[in-house]
């Protein structure tokens, strides 16, 4: 199967490429760029003048639960979300049910995801037995099972002795931990950002140091033991100088952010509206503009959906009572968009942040369009106004504040491993 | 992103009548006084032979209550009953809730039997926003407390008593002391005290119990309370919830007494003339002592007297503005 992709602006941020011309895909790979290959002839071509031709989105944290509650979402349909969105590849959390701590539960996503057949699910394996916080997990077999890091999510190893005999083990078979930084005791019974907003609302708030505190013990612990380590879903701006700091100091650490955390502030939550119940929390202004200052400076590298599908009934309660967490697969590009239009971003760095730094930080060979590679590539119209609703969302859950919102850029051709896995219907 | 719409319109109709009773926040003053004005009325007609008037004659009002409560209670149910409404009282906590049902389907179980008025009390914030936004709009919501977010008809009962007391607001000078941290109390009467327009509002407490930022709701903030009520023209305390001490917040309830306790020592310290007011129930000898508590600058049983008129002032208020809402006058 040979397609040309002809007449786009091809952004390969890998390749520090950024020109309207052709693209080659020959047997689900990247066949070539600019001039056309001998003896090529294309069975599909797709026009993509007026349109920007990039690699696939790579997202660090999207929860696609299974196994798990399946009224929230299942593989299929989180797939189906994933490649409206552009995104051919993302990593879930090991908070399934039953938890990614073995490979039996790693090996059912994966086929799962090969079943569903449009995109490529990451499993990230627990650090400790049942989330537990007890005993290590096995992660050398989870890690031959598809497992590409490893983390405790949002329960943070509580024993300082535990976690740091989990980062020597994951040192030694050089693997990734990926830590959602939250004290537990901090965070207890919070909703919301512990400012002004919650104290007027009179909800329990999640104080900065939540984050910081764990922030800090696990810096301090990744140096001690060496391990590659990862900080997912930044909240504070406190957090973003501490990594910097660790980062002059030549430790090898990364860090995402939530496009929702770079957009939104506590401010928003006044009302109680429910699809403002995040974990971590949207917080301050100074925090708002710490994140952007850190994606800006490169201690932070990459931006993700932190997409969470939510049934009707788990959003319908008084605020504290709800889960929390939003969708974000579908609306990833257009509201990453938004830094490039308020001019904080040129639009190869923010691809650059949604495909190839994400793929450096999961050592994957995608995240480019480098001749040889995976055709995996989104196509988007970057002027297109649209709003996503509750019957064209492709998502199980429909929660986010963003449903009806008027938004600009849309994705209208997904490819994954050369196949078109999405198309915009006219 | 998202402009903002002043989430407390919810409470009123287009005119800028009351429909729910929410929160103190977000009202103005000619509104608060208008609260004031109409309980004032009905003070004068509790007094008489006859108490009935017939402002909510055929009117169902359900007093739901997720939370255990004996004086908010009974106080909205005569208040429904001199307003001449038919009144059921469900005690949720000890239902349905532990059978699994959610807020939700409760609550539209009763509005599926055409109730007009539900009166609410929930331990989540927000509970009361809730309900009058997504679950029941057709159905006046008054709230009787939602965790620590609002408690706006005993701040008003409260400023109706000071009223009493001391006629304008203006000159004032109002202590708030106690357990600010998990009080709806607090919060109500700080937002109503400012839009009344006292000169100033105090707030004292330890640390552990003031919560973030509190300075940015208009008021003084004191650890010291010998400090904080020195020539204050009015003493609000707050009940130390004990069943809210689930943390590390006081060493003590002695503690907490020596120095935060109402005694007739630090009281010395107020204005001659100052009132002093609990919204009960009182602990003594925890945050105030007996001989304050009971002696001739307390109000504390006028706040009782008080609380049936303000209920009866919001409920017929807004049933007004909600059948004026519905398309039909009351």
């Amino acid at each position: 199967m040979n397609i040309l992709i002809q007449g786009g602006r091809v952004i390969d941020p890998a390749n520090q490429l950024d020109n309207v011309t052709n693209l080659y895909i020959s047997d689900g790979k990247i066949l070539a760029v600019g001039e056309a290959p001998d003896n090529f002839s294309a069975d599909q071509i797709i026009d993509a003048s007026n349109k920007v031709v990039c690699p696939g989105f790579i997202d660090l944290s999207a929860h696609t639960c299974e196994p798990g509650p399946s009224q929230k979402g299942s593989i299929k349909t989180e797939s189906d979300a994933a490649v409206a969105g552009g995104v051919t590849t993302l990593m879930t959390p090991p908070t399934t049910a039953p938890v990614i701590d073995t490979s039996a539960v790693a090996e059912l996503i994966k086929d799962r995801c090969e079943e569903a057949g449009k995109m490529q699910i990451l499993p990230m394996g627990a650090l400790t037995k049942g989330l537990d916080g007890e005993q290590l997990a096995p992660m050398a077999a989870l890690a031959s099972s598809g497992c590409v890091a490893f983390s405790n999510c949002r329960k943070p190893v509580a024993n300082s002795l535990i976690l740091m005999r989990c980062l020597e083990y994951a040192a030694t078979h050089d693997l990734l931990v990926v830590f959602q930084a939250q004290d537990e005791a901090l965070a207890k019974g919070g909703s919301m950002h512990d400012g002004s907003t919650c104290t007027r609302l009179g909800l329990n708030g999640i104080p900065e140091s939540a984050e910081t505190i764990e922030v800090a013990r696990c810096l301090l612990m990744a140096e001690q033991t060496g391990v590659r380590a990862h900080f997912g879903q930044l909240s504070c701006e406190r957090s973003v100088r501490m990594i910097s700091e660790a980062r002059e100091r030549g430790l090898p650490v990364t860090a995402d952010v939530s496009i929702q955390n770079l957009l939104l502030t506590d401010e928003n939550v006044n009302g109680f509206n429910n699809d403002f119940h995040l974990i971590p929390p949207l917080r301050s202004q100074l925090d708002r503009a710490g994140l952007i200052q850190g994606l800006l400076s490169g201690t932070i590298q990459a931006i993700c959906s932190d997409h969470q599908p939510h049934e009707r009934a788990a959003k319908e309660a008084p605020f504290a009572d709800t889960e929390s967490g939003m969708i974000g697969l579908e609306t990833l590009l257009s509201l990453t968009l938004i830094l490039v239009e308020q001019n904080m971003l040129e639009l190869p760095q923010l691809i650059e942040k949604l495909t190839s730094a994400p793929a450096e930080i999961l050592g994957l060979e995608t995240g480019t369009l480098t001749v040889g590679k995976p055709a995996n590539i989104a196509i988007f119209d970057q002027e297109m106004e649209w709003a996503l609703n509750a019957e064209t969302c492709h998502s199980r859950g429909k929660n986010t504040p963003f449903m009806d919102y008027p938004l600009k850029g849309r994705v209208c051709t997904t490819l994954f491993k050369g196949k078109v896995v999405y198309q915009l219907e006219d | 992103m998202f402009e903002q719409t002043d989430p407390n319109q919810i409470q009123l109709t287009e005119e800028g009548e009351l429909k729910h009773f929410i929160t103190t926040e977000g009202l103005s003053r000619e509104l608060l006084t208008e609260i004031l004005d109409t309980a004032d009325s009905f003070v004068d007609m509790s007094a008489k032979q006859v108490k009935k008037v017939p402002l909510l004659r055929g009117k169902t009002v359900v007093n739901l209550f997720f939370e255990a409560s004996t004086r908010t209670l009974s106080t909205f149910e005569l208040a429904a009953k001199r307003l001449s409404a038919d009144v059921l009282n469900l005690n949720i906590s000890t239902s349905s809730t532990s059978k699994g049902e959610t807020l939700k389907d409760t609550l539209m179980t009763l509005h599926a039997m055409h109730s007009d008025m539900f009166v609410v009390r929930h331990s989540s914030s927000g509970a009361a926003h809730f309900i009058a936004e997504h679950v029941t709009p057709d159905v006046a919501v008054i709230n009787a407390g939602d965790g620590r977010h609002a408690h706006p008809t005993q701040a008003m009962l409260d400023m109706l008593t000071i009223r009493q007391a001391k006629g304008d607001f203006a000159p004032l000078t109002v202590a708030i002391v106690g357990d600010i941290l998990h009080s709806r109390v607090a919060r109500s009467q700080i937002h109503a005290l400012r839009t009344l327009g006292v000169n100033e509002i105090r707030v004292i407490a330890p640390n552990t119990l003031l919560p973030r930022n509190i300075e940015t709701l208009g008021v003084k903030v004191f650890t010291n309370m010998q400090e904080g009520i020195k020539d204050v023209d009015v003493v609000m305390m707050l009940r130390l919830q004990k069943e809210r001490m689930n943390t590390a917040l006081l060493p003590s309830e002695s503690e907490f007494y020596k120095l935060y306790g109402l005694t007739m020592d630090k009281l010395r310290l107020a204005k001659p003339d100052a009132v002093v007011m609990h919204p009960g129930p009182i602990n003594r000898g925890v945050e105030i002592a007996s001989s304050v508590a009971d002696g001739d600058r307390s109000l504390i049983l006028d706040q009782v007297t008080n609380g049936i008129a303000v209920r009866m002032a919001v409920m017929s208020m807004s049933m007004s503005g909600q059948m004026k809402s519905r398309g039909n006058e009351l």
